[in-house]
């Protein structure tokens, strides 16, 4: 009896291993008869950055539907190839490996933000790959790699121009405000954010009177903003995460810290999740953002794309809005579609100069990269939050309340100015 | 004077991140600290609460903190469940405490990614009226959104620390942790009693739960943010003494609070590890371990 | 296995695997193989730290980041070789283990384990706010494009990883064979009844965890070069710290082998996993793995082997009778 339970357990154990393996490699790539244009790249679909992650390849599978609808690329159909990163870099060189050498992709783009690029660029760089790339902050700045393009349009210094509108915005105001407190989390977008602040502050003559960071398990921000309080500087910058975004908000909201503008680069406040549930307590701050649905950004194709994007979104557990990175998940993808198209070719370098050279046409606008492949001119918006007065979530898929306020060009509402007026 | 409200704000903000962080790191005290049962899943579990504080939010209005005491037997329950596969994996061989931490491990992964798989990797947040509020008593002011979980944290600790000194069950907790054979002489079962406290340290997360997404938004890896801190507050506390965790959770969250204000947030909670490691240096039972 | 035979395994598996970069152009294989013998390298730390002595060690992410970030240093400031970053990152995170071995003395147990949970915390905290080696915002660094004799940088780390995984199976495996390894199982049974008997428990567990951190170190050391961008949260990731615990569970830790055989099964099922089950899934795999080991194979496949053959030998001499 014991000798038969004993095994009974082995046996169990060797077929609990076999099966594991079994189910892990057995998976078969699915086969596809018109040999298909085959683009590959990691995703966080689990880890950290995974709420992004999911909603991009959400946009990206509408984009590889859409093209398949209309015939392909060059007749072909178009195949993506995929694997979770889990937010680990360390993940990377081996997908981008597997996706080259075993499954042989034609091209390969880049997977969500900074960390998740900077692996797979030597590995690009040393196949002379075109390599499109989503939400890296300065990826290229040591490489200088003439097949790299990011489709954040932060512009041609990425950390230094992102930043420095918040600061126009606000040195552009009677009188012009002079101090300035400098917040963020201890992480790699932050950081950068932080140091191109720093130069823009220098450039437009703010005094720095608060500059720190905080760990991103910071549970409670009531310290740091009382402090921030206490130095009563004219402007406050942060630079956070979603989860620190919201505390910083709400412990702003506690304190009372009511600066003449408060926001800058606070990550998050795109997202429905935050947006519901802040709702009210938006208002005045002004941040940054790349779309919105005001007047002045409807893009031919951006909102039948998010509607079909948000048909899934919820299902998917993801942002029910999707304005923040899906609708560039989706432009990369075109950018790279239209270059295929554009030069008839598969060639790695000749669609490379033509994403370069040419000038595209996608559903967040026209795009054109400069030399370092970023934007040619920065395209960062700074929105204020205005008039919301509930948290329902419908008020958000409209017009007014996310004014943009900078730039000209763009620009749909007046700041309203200081941040306490703007409250109410 | 300035110095002096950031001091006194700072002093209370710790006070009351204390309280809440009490409330996470009971049920660790508990398991941990009065069973030997190394459960680095505990922060899971809160976790758990959380969703399902959000779950009820979201759905039918309710608040997190009347999400969090009706869930309470559930999750005893579940506890109880859990201590019952472990005890007959591990503990009846022998007491393997290191293959009950690979377990536990195993079930941390289970649990995030059930949770991920229910709700999405999406961060969530629950209202309720008090969110945002705020009063002043002289220089200090207080928000309810760290009011409420320090003090249902402190509630918690309180009504812990009576029933397990002034019930059966709750003696026979502590006695199951000095001497278990004894306490079979006395004519309770060991299994049994341990059964009801690992219960009663799931438990403890439903209402954790409740109050860590009260305070901030969630997301389902954000567990493991919380292990070292609740093992610290434990293990500071002096292992299993419920008072000792909430005096720990307090010298803990003060610690943060005052770095953060006069030092930079940097380094917050660096220096609350900091303060374990001196503390395990130079009184390796804690602060009030027996 | 004697001194000979495993003299002979190790030394063919060396060749082999410098064979296979004469053959094998396909890159994806060298870098999944390296995760792998990172894993190696790290589960037979952890193990005779671990397995042999008995002190669980939650801070193997602090070992290995100190080893990579020392190679960022030198990478930075010297352009130091590869050959140097090993060298410093041993010693430097053998430092840090002989330091954590002091510790032994006043902590036991859980509370050991916790120490160095709140060690890797501490270490990160810093790395966070050192600005020199990139800080929160990590750190990119331009991994040379071909090493000598081998053409490819990515097959040669391999080799060097491959290298450095005999290396610490061998240190494993002399440890468990020599005094100092029944030292440590000594101290492992019973750590009183050890000092009692005479054994120098202070100088073996100071050997144990300098030995222990010294091969993280050397694991953490090529990291740099293999993932070309290092910042903290990613170096700190909670997961080696599970992994160097559950590999040798899994394979089973009294003996040297096992981590091998975890690292090489639950590395590779990762490997795979990665690039098949797209999915949260995969994560669930391993939390089931985990489970399902730790209860039905208590001993690790090792001790499973084992049985089986302890059982089938007892029925052969039965039925022999």
């Amino acid at each position: 009896m014991r000798r038969n339970r004993s095994r009974t357990r082995a046996w169990a154990v060797v077929s609990l291993l076999i099966g594991a393996l079994f189910a892990s490699s057995a998976w078969p790539g699915a086969a596809s008869a018109a040999d298909p244009i085959k683009i590959g790249f990691g995703m966080a679909l689990t880890g950290g950055l995974a709420a992004n992650g999911k909603a991009a390849l959400i946009a990206m599978q509408l984009w590889e539907a859409d093209v398949n609808k209309k015939g392909g690329l060059l007749g072909r159909p178009v195949q993506l190839v995929y694997y979770d990163d889990q937010t680990k870099g360390a993940t990377v060189p081996g997908i981008y490996t597997k996706l080259l050498d075993v499954d042989k992709v034609h091209f390969v783009v880049s997977g969500y933000g900074t960390n998740l690029i900077a692996p797979a660029m030597p590995i690009v760089m040393e196949r002379k790959l075109v390599f499109p790339a989503l939400f890296g902050l300065a990826n290229n700045e040591k490489h200088n790699y003439s097949g790299y393009f990011q489709i954040m349009p932060a512009g041609p210094r990425p950390a230094i121009d992102w930043t420095g509108t918040y600061l126009e915005v606000a040195a552009r105001q009677t009188p012009k405000p002079q101090t300035l407190a400098l917040v963020g989390a201890d992480a790699e977008y932050p950081h950068n954010a932080l140091a191109g602040i720093r130069e823009n502050a220098k450039r437009l003559g703010f005094k720095v009177v608060y500059d720190s960071t905080y760990p991103p398990n910071t549970v409670d921000f009531t310290p740091i903003v009382r402090v921030i309080k206490a130095q009563n500087p004219d402007v406050v910058f942060v630079a956070s995460y979603p989860p620190d975004s919201a505390g910083m908000v709400l412990a702003a909201h506690e304190v009372g810290l009511q600066p003449k503008m408060f926001g800058g680069g606070m990550v998050g406040l795109q997202f429905a999740a935050l947006l519901t549930k802040l709702g009210p307590k938006l208002n005045g701050i002004v941040n940054y953002d790349f779309w919105v649905p005001e007047p002045t950004l409807k893009f031919s194709g951006i909102e039948d794309f998010l509607k079909r994007y948000q048909a899934q979104a919820e299902k998917a557990g993801v942002d029910p809005l999707g304005h923040y990175l899906p609708p560039w998940a989706y432009a990369y993808l075109q950018v790279l579609g239209q270059a295929i198209e554009g030069t008839k070719s598969l060639d790695q370098q000749k669609v490379a100069d033509y994403v370069r050279t040419q000038e595209h046409d996608t559903i967040v606008g026209k795009v054109k990269f400069g030399a370092n492949g970023e934007w040619a001119t920065s395209r960062v918006l700074q929105v204020q939050f205005q008039g919301i007065e509930t948290t329902d979530i419908a008020q958000f898929h409209k017009a007014g309340k996310r004014v943009v306020v900078w730039p000209e060009q763009y620009k749909s509402g007046k700041l309203i100015y200081p941040y306490s007026s703007a409250m109410k | 004077m300035v110095w002096l409200d950031l001091l006194l704000n700072a002093l209370a903000a710790g006070i009351l991140l204390g309280g809440f962080y009490a409330a996470v790191s009971l049920g660790i005290a508990l398991a941990f600290g009065l069973l030997d049962i190394v459960n680095i899943a505990h922060p899971v579990f809160v976790m758990l609460g959380s969703y399902v504080a959000y779950g009820m939010n979201a759905r039918f209005g309710f608040d997190p903190i009347l999400t969090g005491l009706l869930f309470t037997p559930v999750f005893y329950a579940l506890g109880v469940l859990l201590y019952r596969v472990y005890y007959v994996s591990f503990e009846r061989k022998g007491a393997e405490s290191l293959r009950g931490l690979v377990f536990f491990f195993g079930v941390l992964f289970i649990v995030e990614v059930s949770l991920l798989l229910a709700f999405g990797v999406d961060y969530r947040m629950v209202e309720a009226r008090y969110i945002g509020e705020t009063f002043q008593i002289g220089p200090v002011g207080i928000a309810f959104r760290l009011l409420v979980p320090c003090v249902v944290g402190v509630a918690l600790t309180g009504a812990l620390y009576l029933f397990l000194s002034r019930t059966f069950y709750g003696r026979a907790i502590q006695a199951v942790a000095q001497d278990s054979f004894a306490l079979r002489l006395m004519g309770a079962n060991p299994f049994r009693v341990k059964g009801i406290a690992f219960g009663l340290a799931i438990a403890t997360a439903a209402l954790a739960g409740a109050l860590l997404i009260m305070i901030g938004p969630v997301e389902p890896a954000m567990n493991r943010e919380y292990i070292g801190r609740v093992f610290a507050v434990a293990v500071l506390g002096g292992m299993g003494s419920i008072g000792g965790t909430l005096v720990a959770a307090i010298i803990v969250g003060v610690a943060e609070s005052l770095t953060s204000t006069f030092y930079g947030p940097s380094w917050g909670v660096a220096v609350s590890f900091g303060v374990l490691l001196l503390a395990l240096a130079v009184r390796p039972s804690g602060l009030f371990g027996r | 296995m004697g001194a000979r035979s495993f003299g002979a395994v190790a030394l063919a598996v060396v060749v082999a695997g410098l064979a296979v970069t004469r053959v094998l152009d396909n890159q994806y294989y060298y870098f999944a193989g390296y995760v792998v013998l990172q894993y190696v390298v790290l589960a037979t730390a952890w193990n005779i730290l671990g397995g042999y002595t008995g002190y669980v060690n939650f801070g193997t992410p602090a070992f290995f980041a100190l080893g990579a970030y020392t190679a960022v240093v030198l990478i930075q400031s010297l352009k130091a070789p590869l050959a140097i970053q090993l060298v410093a990152g041993a010693i430097i995170s053998g430092l840090l283990g002989l330091a954590l071995g002091y510790l032994t003395l006043r902590l036991r147990g859980v509370f050991f384990s916790i120490a160095t949970l709140a060690l890797a915390v501490v270490l990160q905290t810093m790395f966070i706010n050192w600005e020199y080696t990139g800080g929160a915002r990590g750190i990119t660094l331009v991994r040379p494009a071909s090493a000598p004799l081998f053409g490819n940088y990515v097959q040669f780390l391999f080799v060097v990883m491959l290298g450095l995984a005999v290396l610490a199976v061998a240190t494993a495996w002399w440890i468990e064979r020599s005094w100092i390894g029944r030292g440590l199982t000594a101290i492992r049974d019973n750590e009183e009844a050890a000092e009692c008997m005479g054994v120098p428990t202070l100088r073996l567990k100071l050997v144990a965890t300098t030995v222990s951190g010294v091969l993280m170190g050397l694991a953490g050391a090529p990291f740099p070069y293999y993932v070309t961008f290092v910042e903290p949260t990613s170096v700190f990731d909670l997961n080696y710290a599970v992994n160097s615990l559950a590999m040798p569970m899994i394979g089973g830790s009294t003996t040297w082998i096992g981590p091998v055989i975890g690292a090489v099964l639950l590395g590779t099922a990762q490997q795979i996993a990665t690039v098949t089950i797209s999915s949260a899934l995969n994560l669930l795999l391993v939390g089931l793995i985990l489970v399902a080991f730790v209860i039905l194979a208590p001993e690790g496949i090792v001790g499973l082997v084992q049985r089986l053959a302890r059982r089938s030998g007892e029925r052969t001499r039965r039925s022999g009778v």
